[in-house]
């Protein structure tokens, strides 16, 4: 008899076990937010979906029971649209995740929706460090980048080439703020000195008036706290104004892959900048990336676009892992395991939401160096990845004890 | 080195340079709807979309026929004006009895359709444009360097909008022009044909936008977005200069170009706001505009 | 009038029920767009003032409201009521600038003022730029109602659109509302018959002002946010799309206009850039051949006003 009570004990609790441990509606919905037809399309944009897809491909999800849904928006840069977006993917379509978005005015407004929801948000694209830091959350994950290990390594590497007096030419919104700061900081540690900073409206189109302000500043380098093509115009019309011959430098503080194929190697040789990943850098790399380019129009995937590979990989693993797509407990089981994939190599999230791994610095070939299309960088340090980041006690995080 | 009110005389210059290259491309594109407004009463809100037309026109003609910067001044133009036509033909000649308001509202319409279109088409990135070869480089002017292409654009700007006004108020054509939109019957008792006359005028306000177009592809980005941003001030450079008279436009356009300079190197915030306020400030005191006659 | 308390009848059973079925806080969306679009209409519509830049009270006024519930921690009735009265003093003062002129020249100096309007939300740091005013707490009304419940928000943005509402109908069918349609049928009478006309037109603009702000505040507290969009002179051009839409000078067509517009660009959002050229052609259209827009045609056909 206690033999038989206990083992039907034991059936039930196994059932009650399984019956807690579910995924929402039976479907992994994962929303993949960022901006498909303005400024940022290309660096992430239609790529970063076909990224995710290729995620829950090689995951093997068919087979393992799980279902797996994406969902896309355009947020058109905007923290409004960007936020009814969010509500109503939360609400209605009953997403799981919400996945990439750049535009960090943005992504500090679905954040703080994510948080409201108790949802779970990987962000890719997005760059500002407040999210690991002010605005950290048990509910989000800030994968690639971010403003500060940008500025730590092209800003360090730039001053210690000789670099000391700068100019900012900054973006007006939440990014571009961030960036400079961190910059402006980095600049000071290492005894260089800011002469002046200009900011303009995002995004900009004109930068004639702002370029002059910088070339009378007479700074040896005018770093550009904007992004995509705000960065290509400004190092366009520069050339115009005569910037580089006059003897002065751009540091792009954000560049992708994309912003350096739009410049043009005779106009972007030189250019030092600081990513996550190089569509070239290893042989496992380059195979991702070709498999990449025959899904994405034979162009090779930017670090925004890997990130979304890698997080997904991740997050899914995760889910497997617990059995359950709950927000705050899938974003915990991430920081639990460490992450390793064909795309960033090992890594791991800490307490503060921040995924860790190495980042690199490079330099822009010149044209005569490149061998072929896409064979724009190379590498000129690798910045290991327990130094690549912000401190953590250093971010201001309540996470973090 | 100098100083006027605490700014380096190097950096006023500049400024004030860069303020009258972009008040060319006011007085361009406000020489447009000037003459659409003034000869024919029609507020063109069309005109920022018609600018970014010809830039991708100008685009279009270089990436997909192989016809440069040089073609593309006299064919884009055209091309664009002729869209300008069969606007004017189809749906404007039906609203010329109503209030003046439905022909902005429609115009406003068009100009909606027409981006959303290239912004499906091309995205909101903007296309590169190379400056033509003829025109690259700069004259180290010591306060700065000017780029050539820029001291091109001011040059051509002006002799376009001198060139146009000469026409409208000197020539014959011009003043059959200006009685055909004064008193069309008598005009027409003459036997000119009156609404060709309109719509050819139309047709040529647009292309002028299209030229300034093609003018911008070179230096600001090649975007469907490039017109919306640019359209309110050019109302604003028009308002303020009289909206139907031609050289109010023009030194209008240039003036507040040159003012805009001013304000980015005194007090950069305003400079966005200063154009408005002159605005509002004109239409209190004469409300016809600085150069305008009352209708 | 039977007709009109049909209809009326009609729009406050469908806002009433229709939450059960479609997501609510895009219901609230529509609502407040009816209640700005309802405000402009007055002006237009009644008054015959076409303005260009209706965005800076709708726009402002949420800046207003956002701030007042954020930072200043005012309870959601007072925030709102902050927003009312900051859209009023630049409906005053916008007004006593523009009123002086007509037509054209009165929609490009609404225009002006916007603008100014729009560029002082872009520098002023308590807007917050690019970002807007996020994470705004909608608050607990009258400091006993947890305003963050669907149902009570949706209550509060009901019972405010149908007192905008109804002010505004109240306001039509007025003495005052009489003599604002002389003065747009024909002003030179109206002053004949010893009206200052400058005076009405004045006190329909602010009305309209303030109607606006009604909007644009309690937008701000249902999304908690506010932004550059609203303040935008593209958002002075939606107004206009979605009265046109409905019918210029109906009652019930700016509530018709904003749902149609409000709906489709939802639901198309998707498609990215074919919003605006649908909403481009939807106005190319309503212009050339609809000009009395959908409740105006409604209207027509059964030879009643709406």
């Amino acid at each position: 008899m206690k033999f038989k009570r206990s083992l039907i004990a034991a059936a039930v609790a196994t059932l009650a076990g399984t019956a807690h441990a579910q995924i929402s509606d039976g479907v992994i919905k994962i929303g993949v937010m960022n901006d498909q037809s303005g400024i940022y399309a290309d660096l992430a944009g239609p790529g970063s979906v076909v990224a995710a897809r290729m995620a829950v491909e090689d995951f093997d999800a068919a087979n393992k029971g799980m279902k797996v849904e994406i969902l896309v928006a355009d947020h058109q840069n905007k923290p409004d649209v960007g936020s009814t977006i969010a509500r109503q993917w939360y609400d209605v379509d009953k997403v799981d995740l919400i996945m990439d978005v750049p535009t960090s005015s943005v992504v500090l407004a679905v954040n703080q929706i994510t948080r409201e929801k108790n949802k779970a948000l990987i962000v890719s694209t997005g760059a500002t460090a407040d999210l690991t830091g002010k605005a950290c959350s048990p509910n989000s994950i800030h994968w690639t980048y971010d403003t500060w290990a940008l500025a730590n390594g092209t800003g360090n590497a730039v001053v210690k080439n000789g670099g000391d007096t700068w100019f900012f030419l900054t973006a007006d919104y939440a990014f571009g703020h961030s960036l400079e700061q961190q910059t402006e900081a980095v600049v000071l540690k290492n005894g260089g000195k800011v002469l002046g900073k200009v900011r303009h409206p995002f995004p900009g189109s004109d930068f004639s008036s702002f370029l002059l302000q910088a070339q009378a500043s007479k700074a040896k380098i005018i770093g550009l706290a904007n992004a995509g093509s705000d960065t290509t115009n400004a190092i366009k019309q520069g050339a115009e104004f005569g910037i580089v011959r006059g003897g002065q430098q751009f540091a792009g503080l954000l560049v992708f892959l994309t912003d350096v194929r739009a410049l043009g190697l005779d106009k972007a040789q030189g250019l030092l900048l600081t990513e996550a990943f190089y569509w070239d850098r290893t042989p496992q790399t380059r195979a991702w990336s070709q498999r990449f380019g025959k899904l994405h129009k034979g162009a090779m995937p930017t670090m925004a676009q890997a990130g979304v590979y890698s997080a997904t990989m991740h997050y899914l693993k995760a889910v497997e892992a617990l059995k359950s797509d709950d927000g705050p407990r899938v974003i915990e089981q991430m920081k639990n395991m460490p992450s390793d994939d064909q795309v960033f190599g090992k890594g791991r999230v800490r307490q503060d939401g921040r995924h860790v791994h190495d980042m690199y610095l490079f330099e822009v070939k010149k044209p005569a160096e490149s061998k072929g299309e896409w064979d724009y960088y190379k590498v000129r340090a690798t910045i290991p990845a327990e130094q690549a980041f912000r401190p953590e006690k250093d971010g201001g995080c309540p996470l973090v004890k | 080195m100098t100083e006027i009110f605490g700014v380096p005389t190097q950096a006023l210059f500049g400024q004030l340079l860069i303020g009258l290259i972009n008040g060319s491309f006011y007085a361009l594109l406000s020489l447009g709807l000037a003459v659409i407004f003034g000869l024919l009463n029609i507020i063109n809100f069309t005109h920022g979309a018609q600018y970014m037309m010809g830039a991708f026109a100008a685009w279009f003609l270089l990436n997909k026929l192989g016809l440069g910067y040089w073609w593309a001044l006299l064919i884009a133009p055209v091309m664009v004006g002729i869209t300008g036509v069969i606007i004017e033909r189809l749906m404007l000649a039906r609203l010329y009895k109503l209030d003046h308001l439905y022909g902005l509202l429609l115009t406003f319409g068009l100009a909606l359709i027409i981006q959303g279109l290239f912004r499906h088409e091309f995205g909101s990135s903007g296309q590169p444009y190379a400056i033509p070869k003829l025109l690259e480089g700069g004259t180290n002017l010591g306060f700065m360097v000017l780029p050539n292409y820029r001291a091109w654009v001011v040059v051509f700007s002006l002799a376009v909008c001198l060139a146009t006004w000469f026409v409208i108020e000197k020539t014959r054509l011009g003043s059959t022009l200006r009685a055909a939109t004064e008193n069309p019957e008598l005009v027409r008792a003459f036997g000119i044909n009156v609404p060709r006359m309109i719509t050819l005028t139309y047709g040529f306000g647009v292309g002028l936008a299209a030229l300034a177009g093609v003018m911008a592809a070179p230096i600001y980005n090649v975007s469907p977005q490039m017109g919306s941003n640019l359209i309110i001030v050019v109302f604003a450079v028009v308002v303020i200069g009289g909206m139907g008279s031609i050289m109010g436009s023009i030194v209008t356009g240039f003036a507040l170009g040159l003012i805009e300079g001013l304000t980015k190197v005194f007090y950069p915030e305003a400079s966005n706001t200063v154009i408005f306020i002159i605005m509002a400030i004109v239409l209190m005191i004469r409300p016809a505009g600085l150069f305008g006659t009352a209708k | 009038m039977k007709h009109q308390r049909i209809a009326f009848a009609l729009m406050v059973a469908f806002f009433a029920l229709a939450p059960a079925l479609i997501y609510p806080l895009f219901l609230m969306k529509v609502m407040c767009f009816a209640l700005f679009a309802c405000a402009f209409n007055l002006l237009i519509g009644y008054g015959g003032l076409l303005s260009f830049g209706h965005a800076m009270f709708f726009g402002f006024a949420g800046y207003i409201a956002a701030h007042a519930a954020k930072v200043w921690g005012f309870n959601p009735e007072f925030a709102i009521l902050a927003a009312v009265a900051s859209a009023t003093l630049l409906g005053v003062g916008a007004g006593l600038i523009a009123i002086r002129r007509q037509g054209i020249y009165f929609a490009m100096i609404t225009l002006a003022l916007a603008q100014m309007v729009y560029f002082f939300c872009v520098q002023a740091p308590f807007t917050g730029g690019e970002d807007g005013i996020q994470a705004v707490p909608r608050g607990m009304l009258f400091g006993l109602i947890d305003l963050r419940q669907v149902f009570n928000m949706y209550v509060l943005v009901f019972a405010i659109f149908l007192g905008g509402f109804l002010l505004i109908f109240r306001v039509i069918h007025s003495p005052f509302g009489q003599v604002l349609k002389a003065i747009r049928e024909n002003e030179p009478r109206a002053v004949s018959l010893g009206y200052d006309t400058d005076r009405y037109k004045l006190l329909a603009f602010v009305l309209s002002a303030a109607l606006a702000g009604l909007a644009g505040g309690t937008k701000a507290l249902v999304f908690q946010h506010a932004s550059l969009t609203e303040v935008h002179w593209s958002m002075s051009g939606e107004v206009v799309l979605m009265t046109l839409v409905g019918g210029l000078g109906t009652v019930f067509g700016p509530v018709v206009g904003a749902l149609v517009i409000v709906a489709m660009a939802n639901y198309l959002a998707q498609l990215g850039a074919w919003v605006t050229v649908v909403q481009g052609i939807i106005f190319v259209i309503c212009v050339l051949t609809f000009r009395r827009g959908g409740v105006g045609e409604l209207a027509h056909w059964i030879k009643k006003p709406l």
